[in-house]
């Protein structure tokens, strides 16, 4: 009851919180990384548009790495399992997560979709994201790096246009190299120049799936992961 | 469209909040967004009128402050321009955001018996 005149009315009281909406995934996507952390797993969330070549980098990762590494994918796809289809054909054990109408995957479905994988024998989980170039690079997943596949057929200035998902990037891989010669426009070092005022650390490596150029330097960035994941597991036992 | 997903957060916590509270009605909820949050919102507030029918937040008015994103060096607190290299140009270290990325609930006024 309000005690100030007596009148009858209920009290209205503000409540602070003062906490991000998206708490719950936040949550969600801690537990993920602590599974992936107990079994020394590097986990990658791999974004970019449709068709910026994420399932093709990763088919050719699975080339590279055949018989050396154990990788495992979940691909979230909005009506269909093509990708997961694709990276089994590569090699890769994966997981379609089927987002029907979600536009990008969260924290939930990565932990619903690891039940169905059997991650603890893997040493990369690479999370293929809903092609999107905004809503993913909202949402953690538990994932050590984010990955941004930037196809150069997509225009030299769409990091400056979507400078929250670039933003959120660890490494840019500018895919699709092998078509530069067909198209005199595009520079890769304007791709660059957008890139370093979107990101504080402006990390790329210009690579073409279909002819393994520049693969080395990613390959060796996802070493360079592993052995960050190892050296932090032995700083801590 | 993740505004849906966002609204849908949103109004699960306002719902746990009032019931801890055992409140009888939710009049008012004051939430921040960042420039570079990845919300628009617009996209949010129809999202808003849309999912909040018959849910705790049917009859609460939304409140939100948009925060406009602000990079700054983290060493000598230089700011950064809109557009410019995000790296300090005299300390030479990557910029910082001070702001700009909030998805945040700041504070519901509720009804309470």
């Amino acid at each position: 009851m309000c005690d100030t005149c007596g009148c009858g009315d209920q009290n209205i009281v503000p409540v602070d919180v003062h906490d991000s909406i998206l708490a719950s995934n936040d949550r969600m996507a801690a537990h993920n990384r602590e599974h992936f952390r107990e079994r020394h797993l590097v986990a990658v969330n791999l974004m970019g548009s449709p068709g910026a070549g994420k399932t093709a980098v990763l088919e050719a990762t699975a080339r590279q790495l055949a018989g050396r590494q154990r990788l495992g994918a979940l691909a979230g796809d909005l009506a269909t399992d093509r990708d997961a289809q694709r990276l089994s054909a590569a090699g890769i054990t994966s997981r379609s997560i089927t987002t029907g109408s979600a536009c990008h995957l969260d924290a939930g479905m990565v932990h619903y979709g690891l039940h169905h994988l059997p991650w603890r024998e893997m040493d990369y989980l690479f999370i293929e994201n809903v092609g999107n170039l905004v809503c993913p690079a909202i949402y953690d997943l538990g994932q050590d790096a984010n990955v941004v596949a930037l196809a150069v057929t997509e225009g030299e200035d769409k990091p400056l246009k979507y400078p929250v998902m670039f933003r959120k990037a660890d490494l840019v891989l500018i895919t699709k190299i092998d078509l530069l010669p067909h198209l005199p426009d595009v520079h890769i070092e304007v791709i660059a120049d957008a890139l370093a005022r979107v990101m504080p650390r402006p990390l790329y490596f210009p690579v073409s799936a279909r002819t393994g150029d520049g693969m080395d330097r990613w390959l060796e960035w996802l070493g360079q992961l592993r052995t960050i994941r190892r050296d932090a597991v032995v700083a801590s036992s | 469209m993740h505004e849906y997903s966002i609204v849908q957060a949103l109004v699960e916590r306002v719902d746990a909040e009032a019931r801890a509270r055992q409140a009888t009605a939710v009049h008012r909820l004051s939430i921040r967004i960042g420039e570079l949050s990845g919300v628009e919102v617009e996209l949010l507030t129809t999202a808003y009128e849309t999912f909040r029918e018959r849910t705790v937040c049917e009859s609460a008015e939304l409140h939100v402050t948009m925060v406009a994103a602000q990079w700054e060096c983290p060493a000598c607190r230089r700011a950064i321009g809109r557009g410019d290299l995000l790296s300090c140009p005299i300390c030479a270290v990557p910029a910082r955001l001070a702001q700009g990325d909030e998805i945040m609930l700041d504070r519901i006024e509720m009804e309470v018996p």
